[in-house]
């Protein structure tokens, strides 16, 4: 094998890490660079560099340390059985690409994962060898999102967290059967224990924080997961009873929703198909009905044929057209908990739309100029010179209602 | 008609100051004409000169909302910003409450204005790209960007809080930011050309942003949305994207007709090697059929088959097997009811708070823990998620039944000669019938091929009382009761 160029193994390497849905900077302690040394700041809310021609936002340096694994998930890129060129950086040559994106402004820092090799532990420890090497020689003060490998120690695991904004432990599938099915050599209890594992020091860190206790510094921008949509047969039912409990167990900031894509030398028992684009886009809308709008998971999926959410139409306008005896709802008078299961109504125009109307009765004008698209809520509400009247009950107002179908053609 | 005449597109303290004095002087909206020196031509001919200082200025009322929404809107680059700012301001003296209402016309186009700028800057944040300078005192970051608005300086802290220790230059038609590692000083607007045409790591940069693309999931519109062409024209990135767009459907059609190839050398010999390893993995059908089976085992063994159990449906709810802890030859057998959520994390008994609670009153009643074997009647947590908590739910009669399996195997290889049932629960997996606590609290059962069972409450019993006084007489009974107890465990020695 002749040795690669570092253009050549970023190609392989970010090509290896281009799977993994996350790819947010945002929710750490606030840092500023220092005087002379110490490039680098966390603003608060992140920052997306760049927009690759998926829509994806580009906000770190997304890459693996190595693509070579010991193990052979079916879905991976990246499994031992599959025939993509190999290649792995040296810790130098990661911080030398981190520093140099870095100081051109093309990224909020660093998002770091790798293939297994030899085992956990060794792979883990080499990439706490490179957060380690920016955070202490180099004096980096940018963003660290490292993929934390189950099983690990708890030494290193203690070391990740300390240079780490945010670690991370994929889920991989929603169901503990497909994973030993489609990932032979992951143990789901091994992922649950590494979540529950770093819940447990992440709140440590956050009490010790307030003085209640010594702790040490670990992962402030907490941790999150993923899931890969459409590599099994699970339906959306049981993937948001799964998200449900994974948010309500261990503290995530966040459950990714990755639609299974075609990937280079794929295995043959999985489906070669177009992604499920608009059902994962469904599937974080009812993510943040659960988690923002105060809806229970069985109010979303409760009634829908196989448990799959609609692809017609967004969850929320589908619960409101399966109970339309809560419309209309008069925007002068509903609770904030009505209002935000308004169509077309989000978090900050209802917030908007109480503080108002203590001074003022809105009409159906003020209501249009609190949202984003009047004709999308018009038919749900009453405001002081508008009454939807019967439109709701009349049998076509899905279409109606529903915006234009967007779904993008690929073959 | 009065005309203003402010220093610059953003000059806010000039605003504030003139707006002041205007208010006071109750001068109407529609009678002024703001002048930041970009106007062209004079559409005023005659102008009235600012009326007089006053008292009344320093006593013009805003909320305290205002100031830095007007800081923002005045670097909006529309001419009307001024105009407007000052007629909601105008409108204070008889709306106070003016800026709560937000579908106010007036307030709803500030709004606009404050996001659109909040967005530019934002923007400017993300797509500045800097191209480094060798000079003789080092190198030298220099980026060419076009905002939309007057958003420079307002800009500007991020890249100083962000490069401190790099020399840097931001410049702009309008004007220049320079960063000497010291301190920041505004120049003059600059063209492209003032700026370094290449950097060599934007070849790397580019190549990043290449693979990190997934051509089956072309979204163009989603792209643009967010990152508009007309940034591209500064971004060293936006070269490649036609030819990623372009081929994107024939890269993921060659995927998809792709036959399966046959795996690497390297991989069958993993999976040789790997073949032990993944038999100590997933527990698949128990190896113990029956209770007793387990003299070969021991407790470990039984913990390591525990590990993968599903006889029932408690554990896609939970962590992971809680199993229990303690000496093997333990004489005493503390049962509760299920771990908590703090036990499921850690995958232990009894560490939790109610595990806190019990450790204090046992030794308080003179009982040493490590001698001691503690358990739950039923080994993972039920809970129910609400929203970023979950909550316990009780066991039910066939999740206690499925799970005394392990407990009659626990039982089994101790083989204790005392076993404490805290709470209903544990007393009816002990039991093997619903019991009432109150009715044999405090008491030891004999068996004559058992050992004896005692029973009283769980220590969590003690946590959910709210009135103090009863908490602290609850607890003192809760020890006494371990104190019989304790009684007994001497007199069994």
């Amino acid at each position: 094998m002749s040795a690669k160029t570092l253009v050549q193994k970023l190609a392989i390497l970010s090509d290896a890490a281009k799977y993994d849905a996350s790819c947010a900077s945002s929710g750490s302690e606030k840092r500023r660079a220092g005087k002379g040394t110490g490039i680098g700041s966390t603003e608060g809310m992140g920052i997306c560099h760049a927009y690759a021609p998926d829509g994806r936002c580009i906000s770190l340096l997304k890459i693996l340390l190595t693509n070579f694994c010991v193990f052979d998930c079916a879905y991976c890129v990246n499994r031992s059985s599959s025939n993509v060129e190999r290649a792995r950086f040296s810790v130098e040559e990661v911080v030398r690409l981190t520093l140099d994106f870095y100081k051109r402004n093309y990224i909020e820092g660093l998002f770091l994962s790798s293939g297994i090799i030899r085992d956990t532990d060794y792979t883990m420890g080499e990439m706490v060898r490179v957060v380690e090497t920016l955070r202490t020689v180099h004096d980096f003060r940018g963003y660290i999102h490292l993929k934390a490998i189950p099983g690990a120690s708890q030494d290193l695991i203690d070391q990740a967290g300390l240079h780490a904004d945010r670690l991370s432990v994929n889920v991989e599938l929603p169901t503990d059967d497909s994973v030993v099915r489609l990932a032979p050599e992951k143990k789901p209890v091994d992922i649950r224990r590494a979540m529950g594992g770093l819940r447990t020091r992440i709140e440590a860190a956050a009490d010790g924080q307030k003085g209640r206790a010594k702790a040490r510094k670990f992962a402030p921008a907490g941790q999150s997961t993923q899931m890969i949509i459409g590599a099994d047969e699970t339906n959306d039912a049981a993937i948001l009873d799964r998200s449900a409990h994974l948010y309500g167990s261990y503290a995530l900031k966040r459950v990714y929703y990755s639609a299974f894509s075609p990937i280079p030398d794929s295995k043959a028992i999985l489906p070669l198909l177009k992604p499920p684009l608009i059902r994962e886009h469904r599937l974080y809308q009812a993510d943040w009905l659960m988690r923002f709008y105060g809806f229970d998971r069985t109010e979303i999926t409760d009634g829908r044929p196989d448990g799959m959410l609609d692809l017609e139409v967004d969850p929320k306008l589908a619960w409101a057209l399966k109970s339309r005896d809560r419309f209309p709802v008069d925007i002068n008078s509903a609770d904030r908990e009505t209002l935000l299961r308004v169509p077309g109504l989000g978090v900050k125009s209802v917030d908007r739309l109480l503080r108002a109307r203590r001074h003022t009765r809105l009409r159906l004008d003020d209501l249009g100029r609190l949202v984003k698209s009047i004709g999308a809520v018009r038919p749900f509400v009453i405001a002081a010179d508008w009454h939807p009247g019967g439109s709701l009950d009349r049998l076509d107002l899905g279409a109606r209602a529903a915006p234009k179908p967007q779904q993008l053609s690929l073959f | 008609m009065i005309a203003v005449d402010l220093a610059g597109d953003t000059d806010f303290a000039g605003f504030r100051n003139t707006a002041r004095r205007l208010a006071a002087h109750g001068v109407k909206p529609a009678d002024v004409v703001w002048r930041t020196g970009r106007e062209t031509g004079d559409l005023f001919g005659s102008t009235e000169a600012l009326p007089p200082p006053t008292v009344a200025e320093t006593e013009v009322k805003v909320p305290r909302a205002f100031v830095p929404l007007a800081e923002a809107v005045i670097c909006h680059s529309a001419p009307e910003r001024l105009s407007l700012l000052y007629q909601i301001l105008y409108r204070f003296r008889i709306e106070p409450k003016l800026l709560e209402i937000a579908s106010d016309p007036d307030v709803t186009a500030a709004r606009r204005m404050e996001k659109a700028v909040g967005r530019d800057v934002h923007k400017m944040h993300a797509f500045v790209r800097f191209r480094e300078l060798a000079t003789p005192e080092g190198p030298h970051f220099i980026a060419f960007f076009e905002p939309e608005h007057f958003i420079e300086e307002r800009a500007s802290g991020f890249f100083v809080r962000r490069f401190a220790p790099m020399r840097w230059s931001v410049l702009t038609p309008r004007l220049s930011l320079h960063w000497d590692l010291e301190s920041l000083t505004v120049g003059p607007g600059a063209r492209r050309e003032d700026a370094p045409s290449e950097d060599a790591t934007e070849d790397l940069w580019r190549t990043y942003f290449s693979h990190i693309f997934n051509p089956a999931r072309l979204k163009v519109k989603a792209m643009t949305a967010e990152m508009p062409k007309k940034y591209w024209r500064n971004l060293p990135e936006a070269t490649v994207i036609g030819d990623l767009i372009a081929g994107a459907e024939a890269r993921v059609a060659a995927m998809i007709a792709a036959a399966p190839t046959a795996p690497p050398a390297h991989h069958e010999r993993l999976q040789a090697r790997g073949g032990d390893r993944m038999a100590a993995g997933i527990v698949g059908p128990q190896a113990i059929d029956e209770i007793g089976q387990t003299a070969g085992i021991g407790l470990a063994g039984i913990r390591a088959e525990a590990d993968g159990c599903r006889r029932c449906a408690l554990w896609a709810g939970a962590t992971q097997t809680v199993f229990g802890e303690g000496p093997e030859r333990a004489e005493v057998v503390f049962v509760g009811e299920q771990p908590g959520d703090r036990e499921d994390l850690a995958g232990r008994p009894f560490v939790g708070p109610a595990g806190q609670v019990f450790d204090e009153a046992i030794e308080e009643a003179g009982i040493d823990r490590t001698l001691a074997y503690v358990t739950n009647a039923v080994k993972h947590f039920k809970n129910e998620p609400r929203g970023k908590r979950r909550i316990h739910k009780k066991p039910n009669g066939a999740e206690i039944e499925a799970c005394r399996w392990w407990l009659a195997q626990e039982l089994t290889v101790i083989k204790p000669k005392l076993i404490v049932g805290l709470g209903g629960t544990a007393l009816q997996s002990l039991l093997d019938r619903p019991v009432k606590i109150t009715e044999i609290r405090g008491k030891f059962m004999d068996f004559d091929d058992g050992p004896s069972v005692f029973a009283t409450v769980h220590p969590s019993y003690l946590l959910r009382l709210p009135d103090p006084e009863m908490k602290a007489r609850e607890r003192q009974r809760f020890v006494d009761d371990l104190k019989l107890v304790a009684e007994r465990i001497r007199a069994m020695g």
